[in-house]
């Protein structure tokens, strides 16, 4: 017994130490960050990996502003090569990385995403604008009738849709997000609560005077029970809303792609009041408003260090992975424009810096 | 002494018959909610089982289409001098989609745009082409020859042949249109349509295509994972155990321990992924996303459950057999190496087992330290990247394409065999090594 055990100590040391004269080498690139291109950049990895001599990419989903704090926390093998974002990296982002000692940052734009809400078939289709879906879902709205700011806001009153509006339904107001940690809603709020938000003069006003408060005001999402946070997993919210016909979800364009057999898409009424479905082609030319823009970063330093990344990043620049045709969007992406198209292929071959944002 | 008559009496009073319902009355309803807990546990194993196993079966099984192809010796003819040796790397360089495409031309006649016959080929997954490739390779002397495939369909074509599209809603609301249904109806009428079990499943690795996806990388990962825990967590566990309940004095400082590691089993395991991160990635640097560290920090998140367990069933040794020994001239490391712990044993390989299946099970911790990850291959050491079961499992559940459903399903179910098996292995080690001591 006792020989037992210390052979058992011995080949746990053994097991701890080796290792660690490995861990100074790799030649696997190493992905991460946001979530929302998890699927994509998978894609990419195993098209890579199957069509060249190199490894797959190992991806990691761990969302945009985790990812880029990895990215951004130094050089050398323990760091990923590349962070996925379904935003722009922040300034303060930038600046994190310019102390850690990653200096040359490539940015690659590689296409769009659409948030959109969405109801079971079996319900009617709803036609909400920005200011109706601010109305429905925020935690403190401008006192009817009036255009909102300091004093002239109530604790959001609304119960049924036809509250907001009388010729939505007389349905309660249920709607399925994610919670505050995923992207997709950090993106809503910016573009859906935030927008709705600016039709009112009142809280335009404040945002001159005032933006933190704005930003509380604008950005905040009501909890008192109309709005229910579902998890990260969309596909989750897809099965509640088939089982709830009176709930809307809100997920990525990608979900309501796959399911477009049982769900609806809510309708975006436009400033110009024209009421846009998300598809690829709404979302493509930026007729529907709910949309960002995804990226991903490569550590230039990296390239030749860890092999593979130039002939990965024209993997993904390829217009078989990423153009109108191409295998990504069959996932969902929804494509750039051939000219952008054309200008980041062309930064991904130079590997031209960016500035700081 | 009261005499027997009068005892019958007494038990014949009303007072006492009625007393004597209420007691029978009692240990029914005992009986009746005793019953109706195990059926409630039951009725929810049952739907678990149920709901999983609805799905898991088209998990398992996936649509192939026959295809008659003509392996045309014009397009696998060397396209440059480079090839004109090497047999392999010619037929690594023709083009396969153009001879699945011409064979489905001369299937359909009706194809004519450049469009269409992107659409039809569509109905084929990207394995269909790497199928071709390897018989062409194996087979040289058919080239020439008109061959019939049995080459895999896409995840969408076996969802419709699974039932899982209703071909009834409006076309534009479904993923797979009218026309690919009209050329699916025309293939299943012809016989070309067929479902095999899946052997990809069980042998391949994660991958984007739900067709092609398979487990065993995560099994793997698994097992080299669960192994790196077994080999720190159970020495480390077991000698803490016996060191803390046969040798150490008992003061302030071993109580404060004591407490300590009780809290320690209740940590949510996410805090051990925290720890992992910064002690095995940024103090140790070792390699992200390995087995190894997965291991270390399940071990770190599995030694209280070990350390309680152990001690709690060296405690239950008789002090008898301690006294016994020590009459008898045992010194103490013999009296524990050679009599406590030989029968405490079934309780230490119990709880470090459930320890096991509880790490074997986990997700959280490995979050944290890069196991929640797209990993095509299979690890072949300790320090490649890998996933685990039920990360595999996490990361399915969260993809958008329908097919990932039933994957999803088919590898709970692989899961749930999994601990099944390891929970049957405790019952029989306990079996193996329990020793009767008389009281």
């Amino acid at each position: 017994m006792t020989r037992i055990a210390l052979a058992a100590c011995a080949m746990l040391c053994a097991a701890v130490l080796t290792p660690t004269a490995a861990a100074q080498s790799r030649d696997q690139i190493r992905i991460t960050g946001s979530s929302t291109l998890y699927p994509f950049s998978t894609a990419v990895s195993e098209e890579f990996g199957r069509t060249t001599s190199f490894d797959a990419p190992i991806v990691e989903g761990i969302g945009s502003g985790g990812g880029l704090k990895q990215f951004c926390s130094g050089l050398g093998t323990s760091y990923p090569d590349i962070a996925n974002a379904s935003r722009r990296i922040k300034a303060s982002e930038y600046d994190l990385c310019q102390s850690n000692g990653v200096t040359d940052i490539v940015e690659i734009k590689i296409g769009y995403d659409g948030i959109v809400l969405a109801n079971t078939k079996e319900a009617p289709q709803l036609t909400l604008s920005l200011s109706d879906i601010y109305l429905a879902l925020a935690a403190s709205v401008p006192v009817q009738g009036s255009q909102g700011g300091v004093g002239l806001m109530v604790a959001n009153p609304y119960r049924l849709w036809s509250d907001i509006r009388p010729d939505l339904p007389a349905v309660a107001i249920t709607v399925l997000g994610p919670p505050p940690t995923s992207g997709t809603r950090d993106a809503f709020n910016e573009l859906a609560l935030e927008g709705g938000c600016q039709q009112f003069e009142g809280l335009r006003r404040l945002k001159l005077s005032d933006p933190d408060l704005h930003q509380r005001l604008c950005q905040s999402i009501r909890e008192d029970g109309a709005f229910i946070e579902s998890g990260e997993n969309d596909n989750l919210i897809v099965q509640k809303l088939q089982a709830n016909w009176d709930a809307v979800g809100i997920f990525g364009f990608s979900f309501l792609d796959q399911n477009s057999d049982v769900l609806q898409p809510v309708k975006v009424t436009t400033p110009s009041k024209d009421a846009v479905p998300p598809t690829f082609d709404t979302i493509a030319d930026g007729a529907y408003p709910i949309f960002r823009s995804l990226y991903f970063y490569v550590k230039k330093a990296h390239v030749g260090v860890i092999p593979g990344i130039p002939e990965y990043l024209n993997a993904f620049t390829d217009d078989e992975a990423w153009g109108e045709f191409g295998y990504l969007i069959d996932r969902g992406l929804i494509p750039l424009t051939p000219v952008e198209r054309q200008r980041y292929s062309q930064i991904a071959v130079t590997l031209t810096p960016m500035q700081r944002p | 002494m009261t005499s027997l008559p009068n005892l019958k009496k007494r038990w014949g009073r009303p007072q006492v018959q009625r007393r004597l319902r209420r007691r029978y009355i009692y240990e029914r309803i005992f009986r009746m909610l005793g019953l109706a807990a195990i059926g409630v546990a039951g009725l929810a194993l049952a739907t678990l089982i149920v709901s999983v196993g609805k799905n898991a079966f088209g998990g398992f099984v996936q649509t192939s289409i026959d295809v008659d192809i003509y392996l045309n010796p014009e397009d696998l003819r060397p396209s440059s001098a480079r090839y004109r040796h090497d047999f392999a790397e010619r037929v690594e360089s023709a083009d396969m989609r153009k001879l699945l495409a011409d064979a489905l031309e001369r299937q359909f006649p009706d194809i004519d745009t450049d469009s269409e016959r992107r659409r039809a080929l569509q109905l084929f997954s990207l394995q269909a082409r790497r199928t071709l490739r390897d018989y062409i390779t194996a087979t040289p002397e058919k080239i020439g020859q008109t061959v019939r495939m049995r080459l895999l369909a896409s995840d969408d074509v076996d969802q419709v042949v699974k039932g899982n599209i209703d071909p009834r809603v409006p076309e534009s609301d479904r993923r797979v249109k009218d026309k690919e249904l009209a050329w699916l109806a025309a293939l299943r009428a012809d016989g070309r349509i067929s479902r095999q079990l899946s052997t990809t499943f069980f042998t391949g690795g994660d991958s984007r295509e739900p067709e092609i996806a398979g487990i065993f990388g995560a099994i793997i990962g698994s097992v080299l994972t669960l192994l790196v825990t077994l080999l720190t967590a159970f020495p480390i566990g077991t000698l803490a155990a016996i060191y803390l309940e046969e040798f150490s004095p008992q003061n302030r400082l071993t109580a404060f321990i004591e407490v300590n590691i009780n809290n320690l089993a209740a940590v949510p395991s996410i805090v051990f992924g925290l720890l992992g991160l910064s002690l095995f990635l940024s103090i140790l640097e070792l390699p992200r996303s390995s087995p190894l560290v997965g291991g270390l920090t399940l071990a770190l998140m599995t030694l209280p459950t070990i350390i309680i367990a152990s001690r709690a069933s060296l405690r239950a040794v008789p002090q008898g057999l301690r006294t016994a020994a020590q009459g008898l001239g045992a010194s103490p490391m013999q009296v524990v190496f050679h009599h406590v712990v030989p029968s405490a044993m079934p309780g230490i390989l119990t709880g470090t087992i459930i320890g096991l299946s509880r790490g074997l099970g986990e997700t959280a911790p490995l979050l944290m330290i890069g196991m929640v990850a797209f990993v095509v291959s299979t690890p072949n050491a300790l320090t490649d990247a890998a996933t685990v079961l039920p990360v595999q499992i996490f990361l399915w559940a969260d993809s958008p394409e329908r097919a990932f459903v039933e994957k999803t399903s088919a590898a709970i179910l692989v899961l749930l065999g999994f601990l099944l098996a390891v929970n049957a292995l405790a019952v029989w080690l306990r079996q193996r090594f329990e020793v009767h001591i008389p009281d």
